[in-house]
Formats: C-alpha cells, sequence, structure tokens
C-alpha cells in the first residue's frame, strides 16, 4: 500500500497524474464523436500531421502550442473537406499528407534538435514532461470542450447521426464540423506530452468502443466514455511510475485491458437492448 | 407570407434544370411543380436521378442550369432512405425524433417536448417503442420513426427517399395508408419509389424520370406500356385490374437485381 501511496510525494507525479486523467477524459468525450463518425483513422492520422508542425515551431522557435496548433487545424481541415467531398480515397489521401507531417517533424527534430518537449516525450508521452503551463493549457480545452459539446450538443447529435437531414433541419453541418475538428486539434495538442502523438488516437478510440458495448443511450455514452478514459488516465499513469515505462503506453495498455475485459464481458456485442429514462 | 395575392400557388418549383456530378448530368432540363396538396410518386430505374431529385428540390445541391425556387416560408422535411442509416448508433427512439427541434440549446429536453414527441410517436402508433434502441424496431416501425421526426418539424413539405424498400407487404399498405392521412392533413409528400404495383399505382401524381421528367399525371397516364418503356429501357406490358394499371411481374424480378440506389 505504501508503496503505492510513494510517488504521491513528488510534486512532478501528482502534476502529472491529474494531467493524464484529465487528458484520458477530454479525449473519452471527444472520443465518441471521432468514433461514431467512422473517423478514427482520422484521429490517428491527425495527430501525426501535428508532430509536423510540432518540430517546425520548435525550430522556428515559435510556441509549440500555436505553431502546431495552426499545423493541426489546417490538417484537420483540410482531411475533414476531403472525408465528405467523397471524390479521392479519402483514406488515402489522410495516410499521405499525415505521414509526410510526421515524416518531416522526425526529419526536423533529428536534425536541428527540439527545444520544447523531448522527441521521446513528444511521440510516447512522458511523466516528467508536464510544465505548468501544459496544465493550464490542458484545463483550458477541456473546459472549451466540455462548453462546446454542452451548447452545441443537439447540432453534434445530429450532424453526426445523419449529416444531410442535419442539413436541411437547420443545422450549420459544416461549421459543427469544423468546431469538432478544432477541439480534436485542441485536444490532442494539450495531451501530447503526456500521452503522445502515436498513441493518442487509442485514447480516442478506446474509451468510446468500450462504452459503446455498454450503453445504447448517446448521453450515457457520454459521460462514460469521459469517465473510462479518465480511469485509463489515472492508472495508466499510476502504472507508468511503478513499471517505469512512458505514460502513453501504459494508458494505452490499460485501456486496451479494459477493451478486452468488456469484449470477453459481452461477447463484443454492441448493446441494442433498451435501457429507461428518456435521457 | 405577405399578401395573398403574392404568396406562390407552389411549394417548391424546379424549371429546366440540369445537375449532374463531374461533368455527367443525372437531370437534365427537369421541370417540376409541388403544390401545397400534392402527393407525387416519383418512379424511375435506378440511376434515373430520383435522389438527385430529392436533393435537388430539399436545396442539398443547385442547379449548373435551370432555377429551383422555394416559397420563402416552406418547411421541407426529409425521410432517409432506411440503407443509408447507421442502424448501431447508440440512441433511442425518442432521441431520434427528438433531433428534429434543433434550435433549443440545451442538451435535454424540456416537457413541453419530450410531450410533443410522444404525441407525435402515439400517431404513429409507435408511442410504445420510444424507450427502444433504433436497431430493435423492424423496418416498417424505422421508417415511422422518421417520419415522426420529420412530422415534429411541422412541414409543409415532405420528401421521402424510397420509403417503402425494407418494409414487408402489409406494413407498406399501413404505410401508404398513413401517408394519405398526412397528405389529408395538409402536407405535401413527394416520395420516390421502384415499386410500381405496391406503390405507384396507388398514387394520385406520378412522375416517370429517367434524366429528364418523362410524363407527369394520374397512374393511367403513367404506368402503360410507351412511358415505362422509355423510362426504363425495356419493353413492358400492362394490364388493368379493378381500375388500376398492373404492371407485369417479369419485369419487378428484372429491376430487383439491378443493385443498390446510387444517384
Amino acid at each position: 500500500m505504501e508503496a503505492l501511496l510513494d510517488p504521491f510525494q513528488y510534486a512532478f507525479f501528482v502534476k502529472g497524474l491529474f494531467v493524464a486523467t484529465l487528458a484520458g477524459g477530454l479525449c473519452g468525450l471527444i472520443g465518441v464523436y471521432i468514433t461514431l463518425r467512422g473517423m478514427s483513422y482520422i484521429g490517428h492520422g491527425l495527430s501525426h500531421a501535428i508532430f509536423g508542425g510540432f518540430a517546425a515551431s520548435s525550430i522556428i522557435g515559435i510556441n509549440y502550442f500555436i505553431g502546431a496548433g495552426i499545423w493541426g487545424l489546417a490538417s484537420a481541415l483540410a482531411i475533414n473537406k476531403v472525408t465528405r467531398s467523397r471524390r479521392i480515397g479519402a483514406d488515402a489521401v489522410i495516410g499521405v499528407i499525415t505521414t509526410a507531417s510526421f515524416a518531416l517533424g522526425v526529419a526536423l527534430l533529428t536534425h536541428f534538435g527540439s527545444t520544447g518537449p523531448t522527441f521521446d516525450a513528444a511521440l510516447f508521452g512522458s511523466i516528467i514532461g508536464v510544465s505548468a503551463g501544459d496544465i493550464w493549457a490542458l484545463v483550458a480545452v477541456t473546459v472549451f470542450t466540455v462548453a462546446v459539446v454542452f451548447i452545441n450538443y443537439r447540432a453534434l447529435l445530429f450532424a453526426t447521426f445523419d449529416p444531410e437531414v442535419a442539413d436541411v433541419s437547420g443545422v450549420k453541418v459544416a461549421r459543427t464540423d469544423a468546431l469538432l475538428m478544432l477541439v480534436l486539434s485542441l485536444a490532442i495538442l494539450a495531451t501530447l506530452t503526456v500521452i503522445g502523438v502515436t498513441l493518442v488516437a487509442a485514447t480516442l478510440v478506446i474509451p468510446a468502443v468500450v462504452s459503446r458495448m455498454l450503453t445504447t443511450r448517446f448521453s450515457r455514452m457520454l459521460w462514460l466514455s469521459s469517465l473510462i478514459g479518465a480511469v485509463c488516465g489515472f492508472v495508466g499513469m499510476n502504472l507508468s511510475y511503478h513499471l517505469d515505462v512512458p505514460s502513453g503506453t501504459m494508458i494505452v495498455l490499460t485501456g486496451a485491458a479494459l477493451f478486452g475485459v468488456v469484449v470477453f464481458l459481452t461477447g463484443g456485442r454492441l448493446r441494442s437492448r433498451s435501457t429507461v429514462g428518456f435521457v | 407570407m405577405t399578401r395573398a395575392g403574392l404568396t406562390p400557388k407552389y411549394l417548391v418549383r424546379v424549371d429546366d434544370a440540369t445537375f449532374g456530378y463531374d461533368a455527367n448530368p443525372v437531370l437534365e432540363n427537369v421541370t417540376l411543380t409541388v403544390k401545397p396538396d400534392d402527393f407525387i410518386g416519383v418512379v424511375g430505374p435506378s440511376g434515373s436521378g430520383k435522389t438527385s431529385l430529392l436533393r435537388l428540390l430539399l436545396g442539398t445541391v443547385a442547379p449548373q442550369r435551370g432555377v429551383v425556387t422555394r416559397r420563402p416560408d416552406v418547411a421541407v422535411a426529409y425521410v432517409p432512405q432506411l440503407e443509408t442509416v447507421n442502424w448501431n448508433f447508440p440512441i433511442t427512439v425518442s432521441e431520434c425524433v427528438l433531433m428534429a427541434r434543433t434550435t433549443r440549446t440545451l442538451p435535454w429536453p424540456t416537457r413541453h417536448e419530450k410531450a410533443e414527441v410522444a404525441r407525435v410517436l402515439d400517431r404513429l402508433g409507435i408511442g410504445a417503442l420510444a424507450q427502444r434502441h433504433i436497431r430493435e424496431l423492424s423496418g416498417g416501425q424505422q421508417q415511422r420513426m422518421f417520419i415522426a421526426r420529420a412530422l415534429l418539424r411541422n412541414p409543409q413539405l415532405l420528401l421521402m427517399d424510397e420509403p417503402t424498400t425494407g418494409v414487408d407487404v402489409t406494413s407498406r399498405h399501413d404505410m401508404l395508408h398513413l401517408l394519405g392521412e398526412i397528405n389529408a392533413d395538409g402536407v405535401a409528400i413527394l416520395l420516390t419509389t421502384h415499386d410500381l404495383n405496391g406503390v405507384a399505382a396507388h398514387l394520385p401524381t406520378l412522375v416517370a424520370l429517367h434524366r429528364t421528367v418523362i410524363a407527369v399525371g394520374p397512374p393511367a397516364a403513367v404506368i402503360n406500356g410507351p412511358v415505362l418503356e422509355r423510362t426504363f429501357g425495356a419493353p413492358m406490358e400492362v394490364l388493368e385490374h379493378l381500375g388500376m394499371p398492373v404492371v407485369l411481374d417479369h419485369f419487378s424480378h428484372h429491376n430487383t437485381f439491378r443493385g443498390r440506389e446510387t444517384a
């Protein structure tokens, strides 16, 4: 028991744990929309694209949050447009744009070195990479995301379920999509140092898929996915300390283990037997 | 709405419209008027432009040539094809119907909205299924759920894409009866169908479509050999039974295997 509480005496661990829990919850929340829209691959690609922006801003000398943010949002909007237009194979275009961006990031950082978070921290997440600035940025992004989801709940739900009918029913679908891409980019950025770009996609997908297997209601899936994400962040960060492996990997492995348990218990079926109550 | 004399008599009017994806026109020189009490069925083979015509009427796409005019205050509601819906989506019937209420900001429904949803579901005979997951419903019930969602918007025009596909014969009959009631309540309906005998023959007005409008009129004027041959590109035999045109069955089989509707 003492060994479990041991890391809590270190300020860096408490900070890391707070960020991991919040990051897990944030990704769990956004992940619901990403997975239901069939955009899991976009989350994966986008995090890689953002790595290019991260490296470039590190070399130019501007704040990586701003540099990578602009880069990430531009990539997200481009990907979203390609996906919706259905003219070219979206998966192929995403593969090209995001992998090239990632490769560019690796090349730039290898050649010039990083002035922000370390190479490994950006890729796999680090327990010691968390600054006060990172905490504030993550808190701000989380508050913004919750506000966006709350205020646009109906529009986001309709545009996710049925964009064409939503469009003719008064929902500004393009604006709603752009807003979702904005919060996704911001969330990937804000969780970059703890979870890492190569692993963030799993924190978007796993909590959402697990919660989908447990409920048939959208509103319940939203909070359940956030809760599962937060728990995975908390448990994963603790394991990361005790096992001395990068935090992102343990957060993802915790989620994967939970996924395995739920698949075993539910037989992997998505729930369609209903429950009581309106929302 | 302005002075009575200035209010157009139509809800939506398509004037000589041409529309296509990339350079290939799906619709050419289409002219069609939908008036407030109309109940129109659009018939045509797969790829004849039925869905594109619906999109033009909805305003989700604009014609490359020609004009689509909507009466300024017209409320249009759309019922999608069942096969385009993600049935694994985690929502209940009530949650789905409530989507029609897009103007309110707060996520949860008001007491008034709950009552409205309950009323429209009862009217469509699926009130008892309100808390079910959407996948638990039969094809006919799923169609009714989307009609409920459309009616919650108090539309003057209801556009429906193949509303009887995936619906069994009894439900299809009930569905036509229900749509007749909705139409009698003052809602104009335009639906697409490839079912000539089971659906089209029972509607007051038909439009035969194959890239352009081949014919418009009551079933007898549209479901006849010459019009059907121009529309479907194959000779078809039409008999008369109890005053209604009946297309001989060998065609229905032929059409069934044409595959999924794409445009």
